[in-house]
């Protein structure tokens, strides 16, 4: 288990302050507070749109904050914006490297870029095609890849300079399960030969394999821990009730004020409920009857889902609700 | 199945398909208002071309700047020079000492034209001799033509007995183009115009492409400087200028049989300049341009002043003032100016010092804006 309690102020890979984007009226990451360890993975879950790209492109430099102050593996962004270059690995959202090379001649352009010694270049992209699994298609233009093998291909130039940072903007938003885990594995393999890794993502299953999250929301962190602590943590407690006619009842427990959310899961209905009530079951049972006869009622653990629901939208901690 | 439901169906469908016409159209309309550069091209290409070519554009040419070498230095002689002054078609700029003098000018592209009055000049106007020598650069056909007119002004000095059954005033020497082919004319002009739409159009375009489709912004994220990526961008494209201006002269040599007179090595030390100031201009449009669409655009309307201010099409000499000083912002009319002087007159890049230097600065001063307007940066 990786130590998240608090390392000396220097010893961050990355920390802001405040840090804020405006574009004119809108603003676009407000007020965020980070603290990344070095040798994490960090992850931004949110929906589309919720400043998860506008706060990695300020952590690279790429934007220039209105407002806070951002510290990037001890260098001061934007201002030490090009020392960064060296040390980072970036991937965009969009694949970004040139549809009309190959593969190896996106790697080599790529090497060639971050001055990499020449002797060692052909064995470094070697290894980097095996690593990638694109040995076979080397030569094919990196347009007519699926993708899956360009985020393999993506990941490979990203990592050519053994860089100690890594950032990653959705890189799985356009590959299938598979290939998706295959990919988190080679996450896994670099941040443990050293590698810090700042991803983001709109998919639960991936923001629990992070050591450490941020639940972000219109440009706000609403919540923020490693997965474990903050569904140990969520504030509210989880039944499952199955039955028939489960509209009907999702209309009428939403009505409850107890009740935080509720959602249908197949033949069941999630509910949230509030942690003032100790035992939902029985306060079920007992307050609602005529809601909940003849149906099945389990208290589960909570999901990294049900932080996620608890945190934004109307039962965002602040109350503001979703900004549209 | 009656007549009438059949006619009612008929202008529904109809109404349908206009229906969803009008909504293309309404999104098409919006969309472009949104797209502001695009919206100011609309308006401002034809206001600007308009007033620009409607104002400058005079293929009468009017007070083109001449020389004079005066050898009889007679008050008839003054008379003669002022009478040519007077048909508004010349205005004597320049005067020279020999004949040699006023040929090196030419050359040189000082004036187009000199009038040589010679020693026995009085005498001519007693014989009934042509009187005088216009010696004039027929390498632009439009400027001949307007001094070939002059070729029967009358001239009396009016000491003479009876009027004067001279058949021709002047004598006529047409330097480096004695048949007046236009060709001769057009072709190294030509080069200039392709190298400007094409180079422009390249590197606009290549920057440009490289945002839309996201390439920049993982580049920007990489140690490489702005001014390497802006010299990066340049470099091939030279090549790509110079594989251009061989085809054009080659086959202007063998087709048109276009004299190359000027040494190779200064035109293309000249072509070099040319092809450098064009690039950095597209570079320029392409910190401006947010589109490839927007790019083309503006390649376009640069191209079009090119084509018709920088003496390409018409003389130079022929446009007023204004219209001079935007043609001198343009490389091509720089260029314009040298590679005829080089390809037809057989003149050296000492001769032609100003338009170089023109160009080498346009350029130097162009990459340092280009890579300044060109942040590494998204905001």
């Amino acid at each position: 288990m990786i130590d998240l309690k608090e390392p000396r102020a220097q010893d961050w890979a990355i920390e802001t302050i405040g840090m804020t984007r405006r574009f004119g009226d809108f603003v676009a990451v407000d007020q965020l507070d980070l603290r990344i360890p070095h040798k994490t993975i960090y992850g931004f879950l949110g929906p589309n749109g919720c400043g998860k790209s506008t706060s990695m492109r300020l952590i690279t430099g790429l934007l220039t904050p209105s407002a806070g102050s951002v510290r990037v593996l001890g260098m001061d962004i934007p201002e030490q914006a090009e020392l960064l270059r060296r040390r980072l690995g970036y991937m965009t959202q969009k694949f970004s490297l040139y549809d009309d090379l190959t593969v190896q001649e996106n790697l080599r352009f790529m090497a060639q870029i971050y001055n990499l010694e020449s002797r060692s270049v052909k064995q470094l992209i070697d290894s980097q095609l095996r690593r990638y699994q694109l040995n076979e298609r080397k030569t094919r233009l990196a347009g007519a890849l699926s993708g899956g093998q360009r985020q393999r291909l993506a990941l490979a130039a990203a990592t050519l300079h053994q860089p100690e940072l890594l950032i990653l903007d959705e890189p799985t938003s356009a590959v299938d399960p598979e290939n998706r885990r295959d990919f988190w594995e080679k996450l896994f393999d670099l941040c443990d030969s050293g590698t810090t890794i700042l991803v983001s993502t709109h998919y639960m299953d991936e923001a629990e394999r992070c050591h450490g999250l941020a639940i972000m929301e219109s440009g706000v962190k609403r919540a923020d821990g490693a997965p474990a602590q903050l569904m140990r943590e969520l504030g509210a407690r989880v039944v499952e009730i199955d039955g028939e006619n489960l509209r009907l009842l999702k209309q009428q427990l939403g009505e409850l004020p107890e009740v935080v959310s509720t959602a249908q899961q197949g033949t069941h209905l999630r509910v949230l409920i509030k942690e003032a009530i100790e035992d939902p079951e029985t306060w079920l049972r007992s307050v609602h009857p005529e809601l909940v006869a003849n149906r099945q009622i389990h208290t589960v653990r909570p999901s990294l889902e049900d932080v996620f629901v608890h945190c934004t939208g109307s039962n965002a901690p602040d109350g503001q609700g979703a900004r549209q | 199945m009656n007549a009438p439901t059949k006619k009612a169906t008929a202008i529904n469908a109809f109404g349908q398909s206009l229906q969803r016409i009008g909504a293309i159209v309404f999104k098409e309309l919006r969309q472009l208002t949104r797209d502001r550069p695009t919206f100011g091209m609309i308006v401002m290409v034809p206001l600007i071309q308009l007033l620009l070519f409607g104002f400058a554009i005079n293929t009468n040419v009017r007070e083109l700047p001449v020389g004079v070498v005066d050898l009889s230095h007679t008050q008839t002689a003054r008379a003669l020079v002022s009478d040519l002054t007077a048909t508004q078609v010349v205005s004597f700029t320049e005067t020279y000492q020999t004949p040699k003098q006023a040929e090196d000018a030419i050359r040189r592209g000082h004036v187009h034209a000199v009038l040589v009055i010679p020693e026995d000049f009085g005498q001519r106007l007693q014989d009934q001799r042509p009187i005088a020598q216009w010696l004039i650069d027929g390498s632009d056909t439009m400027v001949s033509n307007a001094l070939l007119a002059l070729q029967q002004m009358p001239f009396a000095s009016g000491f003479e007995a009876q009027p004067s059954a001279r058949k021709n005033t002047f004598e006529i020497a047409l330097f480096f183009n004695p048949e007046r082919r236009s060709a001769i004319n057009i072709v190294p002009g030509l080069v200039a115009i392709v190298l400007t739409m094409t180079m422009v159009m390249f590197t606009s375009a290549a920057l440009v492409r490289e945002r839309e489709r996201g390439n920049l912004e993982l580049l920007i994220t990489t140690p490489v400087r702005s001014s390497e990526i802006m010299i990066g961008k340049i470099v091939p494209y030279i090549f790509v200028g110079l594989i251009q201006v061989s085809i054009i002269l080659g086959l202007g040599h063998l087709i048109f049989d276009v004299p190359i007179n000027g040494r190779l090595d200064q035109l293309v030390l000249g072509v070099f300049a040319f092809i450098s100031a064009s690039l950095t201009l597209g570079l320029l449009v392409s910190t401006i341009a947010k589109t490839q669409l927007q790019a083309m655009q503006l390649t376009v309307f640069l191209l079009i002043p090119s084509i018709l201010l920088s003496g390409f099409m018409f003389p130079y000499e022929g446009m007023p003032e204004a219209a001079q000083w935007i043609a001198e912002a343009l490389p091509a009319t720089h260029f314009i100016r040298m590679v005829r002087a080089i390809v037809l007159r057989g003149a050296t890049l000492e001769d032609l010092q100003p338009d170089l230097w023109w160009l080498i600065g346009f350029t130097v001063l162009g990459v340092i804006a280009a890579a300044s307007r060109f942040k590494k940066r998204l905001d």
